[in-house]
């Protein structure tokens, strides 16, 4: 398999869209979410777009298609909430390894075909590890602000047991993305790295974090730079930005990300803002025109699509990203 | 050399490049530092001890170090509960934390709570190579910068060649073998103290900046860190100096290299302003640069000292005119020449009020305004006013000869300790410090029924009342006060102070059932003054308007907070109580069962006495010893504590107090949360039962909620165990001394003979225990623990009081009484709020399991109210009254 760091030396990388707009398209019902696997749990699981891997593998492997079909070079895997501390609210802590290892699985077997089918186009497997619904820095109760719902060695522990799966369902790479709280990710950084150690590996790994609005800041508060050198501590591929916001409103925070960071840059917005029904509207070429001004800038380095976000979107951003070289990669 | 920059985060970065000015580092949110901030933790008061922090970051800290190592707080939870506060204060958490202690586990606790990048403050070869390697691995994962300090198996380097060779040495095992980013690695090399006297430290500072120089030349990357007031040591007690040698030492410091430091910026003098003769010593000194150099500087230090000191009595005040006179002795409070200068001054007035009217009170409004300003301090503003009393009452008897001696005080103002309390200094000083700011206080004295106050208060016509109390049965007594001062109709506001008052619980429980007119928590003396003059001026309105808004907006926080904390039931707190592995032969029995009194000299207890607490009495706020030597409060806190010594040693020579104190040890079991004391005769026949009560606040996973009973082995393990009880006093003796005083107008030595009886009976009740420890139980016979060592409270047992966080329990004196006959035996008597008098006096219970430690019960719910009211036998609203504030 290619190295994925001559790749980014070479060309702009494309990563993939949004997976759950891709799901909503297939209408699925309950029983989509329990066959084979959950038929008898006590839990309705509608939703619960991670146990699709298991259940109808068959929908996210066309969805991972569609995407390497459209020119995306990474996919990730669908695996957004599988974390046992996620998981907790379905009763399916159990199923975390089979989740990851079954989503890896199907991820990797795809991007081998297309790998196959064009080896000047190497495609890779992103691990994609979400937030989890707590936070370890902020307290959920406003009247006591000391409180934590999660700890660090819990969320260590439960993103330990997602990396796991992932590795050995066969990624390339790992993804710790929608950071909003960046205790969260210092903790699956944590993971990442024991497990490494205990397996003697190396794998590239990127990172992503949430700027929530034009404060410019994350959830937690800390700006752009702050978040960057929070997690600089790993020898990252990359360090980006996704979620929130649409790729005109992140640009500023891409553009400290260019200028400090000794890693690459990734993006990977969202189609705009949710309008008053909480559908992205932004059509592929109103994104790829916003698109346009990060690589005329040179900001970035990966680059792709968040929530609302389709193959179609991706087909344009992979089109535009074939005229540009990518961000240079200084030593700081 | 390459540009190498540390960059740090908390909300916002922060970057340290080779360019980038000296980082000053925060130390006040330090424990080990800051008896404040310790006070603070302790106290679990975390909303101030967050304002600590926050006063730092506005005032320039650009990383905030944090230190948690104390022996008598959780260091662990501390330091979790005080990072995880700050993560929601954005003001303060925008800078990087610096996570200081000597525990590992603390230090790894805390770097699971920071989302920032912090510093770990410090790592060391101490232990040698495999526990630094595996902390440093840690620190990397955690993604924190790290310092460490040069020390390694062999001890702390003190030479720059050991200097050097133990940072090179972790500094190629942080590179190379842990793979440490080389600009996270920051040195302490060690900053020693010079001048010391002995040659051998003459480099000391020399060898820090040698070893800067080479680690930033040698060492590519790393950065260097130090505490600075180190260097500094040998003259304390010398501000001058010392500010000097740290402008000096960081100038020098800096231009070798030195980029960070833990800095105190009020000891700190601007190297161009430092004067040039001095600055020529010290930097001899620092420098090593003539063998002479630290007796050049000695002998330059104290000719700085002697400025202003050597002089023994300047008298040339004496040579002004006479209202000069007059208002020298009252600022300086020298009543030598009191009764000649107002006679003088007299016999120019027409009438002698007006010699109080002109220039006396003159004099006493620079005093207030000093005082005000902060430019003098309690202890002088006592002098002051015996200096008026003194004055007043040598007037007196030619103002009644006029029989017109018509008042022109700014207010009536009556004191009172309320019904059930014996405690007044703090009230004495209130009085005291309003008295000085021409105001008439009518002092009513201690354990005043309400209607005797409120009849008081219509015969003599006041402005204001103010209620004091220190134990907590007080509270409820000034709720009384409140309520019938509603039923009288008065319309005079009502100040509330002492010990276990608060604004919240005024707010909450006071405020409200008074509406006539403001009921007002004065939180010290020193805010009395404002707090009357706004309550009678002119702006009364507004004032009041304020002050009810504020109280408005505490009931809500209070009633929010309140019902955001659900407790365990009582079940199921018993059900997670600490659990005790007891076992036979680890259970010492008691040398000596049975009562015991003891009758100490005041010279057997002098060398236990706590005095940080003497000091704070007195406003004084600062640790002993330093506070001699503290740049504000210094000069009369040296005064005040010299006036002590001479009182003590008169008490001790001239037999002012006596020293009385009892002890029992007893065969006792525990039975669910009670513990049953039994003869020591006879130990199946029982002689008392103290009954506990118990933490049911929710707790962590495997964190008990504890009761005193559980150190106490269980009657279901068969298992004999043993208790202990106290009384002791120092205030035998005290009455007759107070009234002289009193006669002679003399506050001053009135209150601080209070203060020392108070002191006496604490260093009594540890040098009691530690008797106990060593002799009369004798379970810790080898213990040696110097008075720092008892203070910090490393010995092994506890002797928790009733009445204190870990038996708030009252009515347990009783018991305690009852067990050792206590008022026979000692002369100390209960009040009907159960306060022991006289004041200066402890009691408490003995416990001697290893595991035994202080706790606080804290908040409690009916269900285990209405068990201890069933146990003890009274009814549930008695036992409730009694317990009103540990209750949900």
């Amino acid at each position: 398999m290619k190295d994925i760091k001559s790749e980014l030396e070479k060309r702009i990388l494309v990563l993939d869209g949004a997976m759950g707009t891709m799901i909503q398209r297939y209408k699925l019902e309950e029983e989509d979410f329990r066959k084979g696997w959950f038929e008898e749990h006590h839990h309705p699981l509608q939703g619960n777009n991670d146990l699709l891997s298991l259940t109808r593998p068959d929908v996210i492997r066309e969805i991972h298609a569609a995407y390497f079909e459209a020119g995306a070079d990474i996919a990730e895997t669908n695996t957004f909430s599988g974390t046992s501390i996620a998981q907790a609210d379905y009763g399916l802590e159990k199923y975390v390894y089979d989740i990851n290892y079954h989503s890896a699985k199907i991820a990797r077997e795809v991007a081998d075909e297309f790998t196959s089918k064009d080896q000047s186009k190497p495609r890779f497997v992103a691990g994609s590890i979400g937030p989890t619904n707590r936070t370890a820095s902020i307290s959920p109760d406003v009247n006591d602000p000391g409180f934590r719902a999660i700890t660090f060695q819990e969320l260590v522990d439960a993103y330990k047991e997602q990396v796991n799966g992932l590795l050995d369902g066969g990624v390339d790479l790992l993804l710790v993305e929608t950071v909003f709280d960046t205790l969260n990710a210092k903790a699956a950084l944590f993971a990442i790295d024991e497990i490494l150690e205990e397996r003697g590996l190396k794998i590239p790994v990127m990172v992503s974090g949430t700027i929530t609005d034009q404060s410019g800041r994350t959830l937690t508060g800390q700006t752009t730079e702050a978040f960057l050198i929070s997690v600089s501590h790993m020898d990252l591929l990359s360090v980006g930005l996704n979620c929130a916001l649409g790729a005109s409103m992140m640009r500023p925070y891409l553009q400290v990300l260019d200028k400090k960071s000794s890693f690459a840059v990734s993006a990977h917005p969202n189609a705009g803002l949710p309008n008053e029904f909480g559908e992205y509207d932004e059509t592929p070429e109103m994104m790829a025109e916003q698109i346009k001004s990060f690589l005329d800038e040179g900001l970035v380095n990966i680059i792709g699509g968040c929530c609302g976000t389709t193959p179609d979107h991706i087909k344009a951003i992979t089109e535009l990203t074939k005229e540009y070289s990518p961000r240079k990669i200084a030593v700081l | 050399m390459s540009i190498v920059t540390l960059k740090l985060s908390g909300l916002e970065p922060l970057i340290v490049t080779s360019e980038s000015n000296f980082v000053n580092v925060g130390e006040r949110t330090n424990v080990t530092g800051s008896r404040k901030f310790l006070r603070l933790i302790k106290e679990g008061d975390f909303e101030e001890a967050l304002s600590v922090a926050r006063d730092q970051v506005e005032g320039g800290a650009q990383i905030i170090d944090i230190n948690m190592d104390e022996g008598m707080i959780d260091g662990k939870e501390s330091m979790v509960k005080f990072l995880n506060l700050i993560a929601s204060e954005p003001d303060i958490s925008r800078v990087p934390v610096m996570i200081d202690s000597s525990k590992w586990e603390i230090i790894e606790a805390g770097l699971q709570c920071v989302q920032g990048k912090g510093v770990v403050n410090s790592i060391s070869l101490k232990e040698g190579e495999d526990i630094f390697i595996e902390q440093a691995k840690k620190i990397k994962r955690y993604g924190a910068a790290v310092i460490v300090m040069a020390f390694d198996e062999d001890g702390q380097a003190d030479s720059y060649e050991r200097r050097i060779e133990i940072c090179e040495r972790s500094y190629r095992i942080l590179v190379d073998v842990v793979g440490f980013a080389k600009e996270d690695i920051i040195f302490d090399p060690n900053i020693f103290p010079v001048a010391t006297g002995m040659e051998e430290h003459n480099d000391n500072a020399l060898d820090f900046f040698r070893a800067t120089k080479w680690i930033k030349e040698n060492l590519p990357g790393a950065h260097v860190s130090g505490g600075v007031s180190n260097v500094s040591f040998s003259f304390r007690g010398n501000n001058v100096v010392r500010e000097a040698m740290h402008a000096a030492f960081l100038y020098h410091g800096i231009q070798h290299g030195m980029d960070m430091g833990i800095v105190n910026p009020s000891m700190l003098e601007v190297y161009d302003d430092v004067d040039k003769e001095l600055l020529q010593y010290v930097e001899d000194v620092l420098l090593n640069r003539r063998s002479d150099a630290t007796e050049r500087l000695l002998e330059y230090a104290e000719t700085v000292k002697g400025e202003g000191k050597v002089r023994v009595v300047d008298l040339s005040w004496r040579e002004n005119n006479v209202n000069e006179r007059l208002k020298h002795a009252l600022v300086k409070g020298i009543t030598d020449y009191i009764e000649e200068d107002v006679e003088e001054s007299r016999l120019q007035h027409d009438r002698p009020i007006e010699v109080i009217e002109g220039p006396l009170m003159d004099g006493m409004n620079v005093v207030g305004d000093l005082f005000g300003s902060g430019k003098m301090f309690l202890p002088q503003v006592v002098k002051s006013a015996r200096v008026m009393k003194k004055a007043v009452a040598y007037l007196l008897p030619y103002i009644e000869e006029e029989k017109d001696g018509v008042s022109s005080s700014a207010g009536k103002i009556l004191l009172a300790t309320v019904k059930g309390d014996v405690h007044d200094i703090g009230k004495n000083i209130v009085g005291v410090v309003l008295g000085c700011n021409n105001y008439e206080v009518i002092d009513m004295g201690v354990m005043v029924p309400h209607e005797r106050i409120i009849d008081e208060a219509i015969k003599q016509e006041v402005d204001v009342i103010g209620l004091s109390g220190l134990i907590t049965p007080s509270l409820d007594e000034m709720v009384t006060v409140a309520k019938e001062m509603e039923r009288a109709n008065l319309n005079i506001p009502l100040l509330i102070g002492g010990a276990t008052t608060s604004r919240v619980h005024t707010a909450v429980k006071i405020e409200e059932h008074y509406t006539r007119d403001q009921t007002i928590h004065v939180l010290d003396a020193s805010r009395s003054v404002t707090v009357v003059e706004q309550l009678l001026g002119s702006k009364k309105q507004d004032f009041v308007a304020n002050l009810k808004d504020d109280y408005k907006k505490l009931r809500e926080h209070h009633e929010k907070h309140r019902q955001a904390k659900p407790l365990l039931s009582y079940e199921a707190a018993c059900a997670n109580s600490l659990k005790i592995d007891f076992n036979e032969d680890e259970i010492v029995r008691p040398e000596q069962l049975g009562i015991h009194t003891v009758t100490p000299s005041t010279d057997d207890l002098i060398p236990y006495i706590d005095w940080t607490p003497f000091f704070r009495t007195w406003e004084l706020h600062g640790k002993y010893p330093d506070i001699l030597n503290d740049n504000v409060v210094g000069v009369e806190a040296t005064k005040l504590f010299a006036d002590a010594k001479k009182m003590l040693a008169q008490i001790g020579s001239e037999h002012w107090l006596e020293h009385r104190g009892v002890v029992g040890l007893f065969p006792a079991s525990a039975i669910g949360d009670d513990i049953e004391i039994y003869d020591p005769e006879d130990p199946d026949r029982l002689v008392g039962i103290q009954h506990t009560i118990r933490q049911q606040g929710k707790k962590a996973a495997s964190v008990p909620n504890i009761a005193l009973a559980d150190f106490i082995a269980p009657k279901t393990t068969g298992i004999q165990d043993y208790i202990g009880a106290f009384v002791v006093t120092s205030g035998i003796g005290i009455e007759k001394k107070i009234k002289q005083f009193e006669a002679e107008h003399d506050d001053y030595h009135s209150i601080l003979l209070k203060a020392l009886a108070d002191r006496l009976a604490e260093a009594f009740a540890e040098y009691l225990h530690e008797r106990v420890r060593k002799e009369f139980w004798g379970y810790s016979k080898k213990e040696h623990l110097n008075n720092d060592d008892l203070i910090k409270e490393k010995y092994v047992g506890i002797r928790p009081a009733p009445g204190y966080p870990a038996c708030p329990d009252h009515t347990e004196k009783i018991t305690l009484f009852k067990l050792l006959d206590a008022e026979k035996r000692t002369g100390v008597s209960l009040t009907e709020s159960l306060a022991m008098y006289p004041t200066a006096s402890v009691s408490g219970w003995y416990f001697a399991n290893p595991s035994s430690k202080y706790f606080g019960v804290g908040k409690i719910d009916m269900d285990q109210v209405k068990s201890l009211a069933d146990r003890k036998n009274l009814n549930v609203d008695e036992m409730a009254k009694w317990l009103s504030p540990n209750i949900n």
